[in-house]
């Protein structure tokens, strides 16, 4: 893994990091108040002034995409976080423990997988009600699955190896060798899987967003922003598209680097 | 055929958990659901009267009672009554599962029509032009949520150039050209990387360089050879683009105001219609499920190497 990193690795590493940390700097970044509401400024066109119009209310377009960035990206970071250590640290476990606790825990992460998944998170979200933390939940719910399966399979094939047995008979706990021996040498497919995870999981929480189980206005978020606006679409399709392009742009920077950080990990 | 059995004996306890926990979703969310009725006439209600409504109802017993009560009905087609338009869930699910299945059917067969194609080109033409376009449209067609799709769509071939109705009215082919472009975009984007690696694969094999040094025409290898072994991964395809799609025609149809049951889930999501909405969890998952089942069997169908293996291994 001491590869050089590659100059597509820097460059997509660099984009995705500056729209974290634009999400992170959001309230910074707005040239005007997102949440300001001014009618005589209702639907104006994209201009030098303002660069994605306004919408129904006067709100500058251009500064609620940056401000729902944070609602967008920021969960869907914070949702890949939570299945990624969920996913691992459950089928780590399994891999290492194996009998009846791996075999109950793997029959219900093949009972989550058997489910479609955004049926599934419609159903939990509809449930639970409207709400970021709550579309999070439901995603995070009928995801995590995929992360135990790879763990777990990672965990299997480095357990038999002999570095493993020696820090057993040198006296190390299961913890220690979980945590020192195991996890470093699975954290790349890993990483990969979540990874490739991010724009996937963007896209679904705009999504149910966009359903209305997601965010909930005056929040403003990219899937429930081109929601609200869907009725204007033939008018004033500014305030629909550009929320859509914000979605599109990160998701493509996400994807790419997936796709970067997958071929520098695991060359094929 | 002991494959076969034991793979359908393994979908039972499968199917009760979905039914189990469609149930205890339903009992979750809708506890109030008597009181809310009640309140609702706009007449004051006592405890006496809340405790009738609710025995009448079945509400006061045990729960697992009432999951066998609901589950008896089940099996007759009685799921029981829509909150909101007072009718037979089980009734107005079917009257919307025509229109899924036609939107179902034209988005599969628009995705076979693009992805096979442009992932046999892709991979003739591997790392040329050809291929590179082909792959960045693949991959902007991924990085594309539907309901943007959706809405580009609807803006660019609908209102801009009137070419499609922007809302369905019937289940016409001009009505359903949109949606069905939707859905397609989506999955062939995925799918013709599969059908990419697959005839990358198959062309590197020793065979191909066989027929070649025979004198056999390229095209009559591509066309013989090279797709029957991509049979099974179409097949397998089209069975990952049932799950994606159920999901999926939810937000698309629910856009065109297509009048299936993704539509009707998400209406009866915002009504709050937990009848509805159980229905359609279940019978989503258990399409699902049997959807896998007949792809697992088919397989084998197909493939008898893979009948070889659990054989050996029985």
């Amino acid at each position: 893994m001491n590869k050089k990193p590659s100059k597509k690795l820097i460059v997509f590493t660099i984009m995705a990091a500056a729209l974290i940390l634009v999400s992170i700097f959001a309230d910074r970044l707005c040239p005007y108040d997102p949440y300001a509401q001014d009618l005589s400024l209702s639907y104006n066109a994209p201009s030098a002034e303002h660069l994605m119009g306004t919408d129904t209310y006067g709100r500058d377009m251009f500064s609620r995409v940056i401000i729902g960035a944070r609602a967008s990206i920021l969960s869907t970071l914070a949702l890949v976080a939570i299945i990624t250590i969920f996913g691992t640290a459950v089928g780590v476990i399994c891999g290492y423990c194996g009998g009846k606790v791996d075999s109950v825990v793997m029959r219900i992460s093949d009972f989550f997988l058997a489910f479609p998944g955004l049926v599934f998170a419609l159903a939990v979200a509809a449930l639970l009600g409207g709400g970021i933390i709550n579309a999070v939940f439901a995603l995070a719910v009928i995801s995590w699955p995929k992360y135990s399966r790879v763990a777990r399979s990672q965990t299997l094939s480095v357990k038999s190896l002999s570095f493993i047995q020696a820090a057993r008979l040198a006296g190390d706990s299961p913890v220690q060798i979980i945590v020192r021996h195991i996890l470093p040498n699975i954290l790349g497919p890993i990483l990969v899987t979540s990874m490739l995870d991010i724009g996937t999981m963007m896209m679904e929480l705009a999504g149910l967003s966009f359903l209305g189980l997601g965010a909930q206005p005056p929040i403003a978020e990219w899937g429930s922003m081109m929601s609200n606006g869907r009725s204007m679409l033939q008018t004033y399709p500014w305030v629909v598209l550009s929320p859509g392009f914000a979605i599109f742009v990160s998701v493509v920077i996400f994807n790419l680097l997936g796709d970067t950080v997958r071929d520098y990990l695991d060359p094929k | 055929m002991k494959y076969s059995i034991k793979r359908i004996l393994q979908l039972i306890p499968i199917l009760i958990a979905i039914t189990f926990l469609s149930f205890a979703m339903m009992r979750l969310a809708g506890s109030d659901v008597v009181e809310q009725k009640m309140l609702n006439t706009g007449q004051v209600v006592s405890e006496a009267q809340l405790q009738a409504a609710k025995a009448e109802l079945g509400l006061d017993k045990p729960f697992l009672v009432q999951y066998f009560v609901w589950f008896g009905k089940l099996l007759h087609g009685d799921m029981g009554v829509s909150y909101v338009s007072g009718k037979d869930v089980f009734e107005t699910f079917i009257s919307k599962l025509p229109a899924t299945l036609f939107l179902t059917v034209t988005s599969i067969l628009l995705t076979i029509v693009i992805s096979i194609p442009l992932g046999i080109i892709s991979a003739v033409y591997k790392n040329k032009f050809w291929d590179y376009l082909i792959r960045f449209i693949s991959f902007i067609g991924n990085s594309m949520p539907n309901f943007f799709v959706s809405l580009v769509l609807m803006y660019f071939l609908g209102i801009r150039l009137g070419w499609f109705p922007i809302i369905s009215k019937d289940m016409s082919l001009s009505a359903v050209a949109m949606p069905t472009f939707t859905l397609a975009i989506a999955m062939s984007a995925k799918y013709l990387r599969q059908v990419r690696a697959t005839v990358l694969d198959e062309l590197s094999k020793d065979y191909i360089l066989g027929a070649k040094s025979r004198g056999v025409k390229f095209s009559v290898i591509l066309w013989k050879s090279v797709m029957r072994e991509c049979l099974v991964t179409i097949i397998t395809l089209l069975a990952l683009s049932i799950g994606s799609l159920l999901g999926g025609t939810a937000i698309v149809e629910s856009i065109f105001m297509w009048d299936g049951v993704g539509k009707m889930a998400v209406d009866a999501i915002n009504m709050r219609d937990y009848p509805i909405i159980q229905a359609y969890v279940m019978w989503m998952a258990i399409i699902y499920v049997t959807v896998n089942l007949i792809t697992d069997l088919s397989y084998r169908l197909l493939d008898p190497r893979i009948r070889l293996e659990d054989t050996s291994n029985e």
